[in-house]
């Protein structure tokens, strides 16, 4: 009689037949190809490309770190106010902020400095970032400097910049032979810094012009799309910048100038669009547009209160200049994603770390009358 | 042999997700790590992001509706446990990582836009540090869910080629009817 042999479960491996030995082969290689693919597009496979995570340490390399500040553009006071269409924006983008009506603005002026505690020397480019947010939603955030072109066309640039400008630890100032020998690589750098060191400076952060440097695109009801920059320009008279002598200057004189002028009375600005034409360079921020160039006054800023950093206030906002609304488009200038992802990472780092108060306090506002008694007498 | 099938609709569910799923967790891991492509990874990232939540939802009321065939009868408890276990931890990970994700926007005070003027309202009040502690998860949770899918591939591949069970074919059959039920293998 021949038994019947003992009936082997299909689940059992071992001793494993050929055709497991086949099928826990091609397991492995589909998993293997599958996890490769994964590590490739983290990174782990090109070690050497410029990532955000790279520009921000290198931002942490130059400053330091600074726990719960910016790190650029650390040093900065908040404000809010609203924004009055006058509709002339309409006519080129359908986002709300363009139509008629005030929109609530929270906005932070700032130096572009990645150190919080630095004392103002006057040689700071200025900051003027805004969050307007419409009632009816699509929130447009920008950042604007007051300078007429950025130092650099691409996000390689800017990191080779960050390097070649810092402070040399021995001697605690620039090396200018890293920066010549960047130059030389980067004539777009030494053409947009002879722009830049050639500005009219004026005397404080209230009577600047304050520009987005980056092309956009403003896309109308029809969809049809305009490159596009734009700027704020005070309505307060530009009065050139004469620094005080280093012992008259207090530490934070640009922002107590800045407070003291909010004290008197709002500050205003004209939203300046400048419309580009067919051939106008929109992914090169160190080239300026031709003069001549439409500009159309869109509306006034109205800023009329002014704030330490704190909880909730302009110091929570990500003033990543691709938060924008419908109506208003990115263009083809690599700066602004990168931009984008290099703001995402320094707001994660900071929002999760602890917080100091910011250098730059409000005092408490004067009596208007002063003499006069509060309680009127 | 007729052997037991997923119903239709789940397997197109399993399978329309299964594609946006993993280019999801391609496109999530991608952008952190890119300059260049950041913003438009972003801007598919978070309707994508949505559309799996909503699919997730449609998911847990279609399994409630058409349940999945049973196991086959000879399979082993660890085997078994392995299967509840990770399909459980698949679910929670899929409903768990898109509404972190939604709500970190809405701890950071970022706009959830999806297309357009079309934009979802935040679920969570602004805090930063939540947002960091959330941010963190996201990543976490992403990883966590990227290491189950693998499993998932691992174990369907193993049905499909070293046990030969009918698993499976029970979804990846192209056949439109369910099977005979009760007939494993």
């Amino acid at each position: 009689m021949i038994s019947k042999p003992p009936d082997r479960s299909r689940y059992r491996l071992w001793p494993p037949s050929t055709g497991v030995l086949a099928g826990l082969g091609v397991t492995g290689l589909v998993l293997a190809g599958v996890a490769g693919a994964f590590a490739y597009t983290v990174g782990l496979l090109s070690p050497g490309a410029l990532t955000q995570t790279r520009i921000v340490d290198r931002f942490q390399a130059v400053n330091g770190i600074h726990p719960g500040f910016r790190r650029n553009h650390a040093k900065g006071v908040c404000v809010t106010g609203t924004f009055a269409g006058n509709g002339a924006g309409a006519r080129l983008s359908r986002a709300a902020v363009f139509g008629s009506g005030a929109v609530p603005v929270v906005g932070r002026f700032a130096v572009g400095i990645g150190k919080p505690f630095l004392p103002d020397t006057g040689a700071e480019v200025r900051s003027l970032a805004l969050s307007f947010r419409p009632a009816s939603g699509g929130e447009w955030r920008t950042g604007m400097n007051d300078i007429p072109v950025f130092p650099v066309n691409t996000a390689d640039g800017f990191y080779g910049l960050l390097a070649a400008s810092a402070a040399d630890p021995a001697t605690g100032k620039p090396d200018p032979a890293q920066m010549t020998a960047f130059l030389g690589t980067h004539p777009e750098t030494a053409r947009a810094l002879g722009l830049i060191k050639a500005r009219p400076v004026s005397s404080g952060f209230a009577d600047a012009r304050y520009n987005g440097l980056n092309a956009f695109r403003f896309v109308d009801s029809s969809g049809a799309s305009t490159p596009v920059r734009w700027s704020m320009v005070a309505l307060d008279p530009f009065v050139a910048q004469v620094p005080p002598s280093g012992a008259a200057r207090e530490p934070n004189y640009l922002f107590d100038g800045l407070v003291a002028r909010l004290q008197q009375g709002p500050l205003r600005y004209r939203l300046v669009i400048t419309v580009g034409q067919p051939g106008d360079p929109t992914n090169d921020a160190t080239l300026p547009w031709p003069a001549g160039r439409e500009e159309i006054d869109a509306g006034t800023l109205t800023l009329d209160h002014v704030e330490a950093e704190g909880p909730g206030n302009c110091r929570d906002i990500n003033y990543d200049p691709l938060v924008l609304p419908d109506g208003i488009a990115t263009s083809n200038d690599p700066l602004l994603s990168a931009r984008s992802a290099a703001y995402s990472v320094s707001f994660t780092r900071r929002a999760g770390e602890p917080k100091t108060p910011s250098e730059v306090q409000v005092p408490a506002r004067p009596p208007a009358t002063p003499g006069v008694p509060a309680t009127g007498g | 042999m007729d052997t037991p099938r997923f119903a239709l609709f789940s397997r197109l569910l399993h399978w329309l997700m299964a594609l946006m799923i993993l280019a999801m967790l391609f496109i999530g891991i991608g952008m952190v790590a890119s300059l260049a492509d950041y913003h438009w990874l972003l801007s598919i990232h978070r309707p994508l992001g949505i559309a799996i939540l909503a699919l997730v939802a449609v998911r847990l009321v279609n399994r409630q509706l058409n349940p999945p065939p049973p196991l086959p009868a000879d399979m082993p408890p660890v085997l078994r446990f392995a299967a509840h276990a990770s399909h459980v931890a698949l679910y929670a990970l899929m409903l768990a990582v898109p509404l972190v994700g939604w709500a970190m926007l809405s701890a950071g005070r970022l706009p959830v836009v999806l297309y357009g003027g079309l934009e979802l309202p935040p679920i969570v009040p602004q805090d930063v540090m939540l947002y960091a502690w959330l941010r963190a998860a996201h990543t976490a949770l992403a990883l966590a869910l990227f290491a189950t899918f693998l499993l998932h591939l691992a174990a369907a591949l193993m049905h499909g080629l070293v046990f030969r069970d009918g698993v499976f074919a029970s979804m990846a059959s192209l056949r439109a009817r369910r099977g005979t039920p009760g007939r494993p293998g």
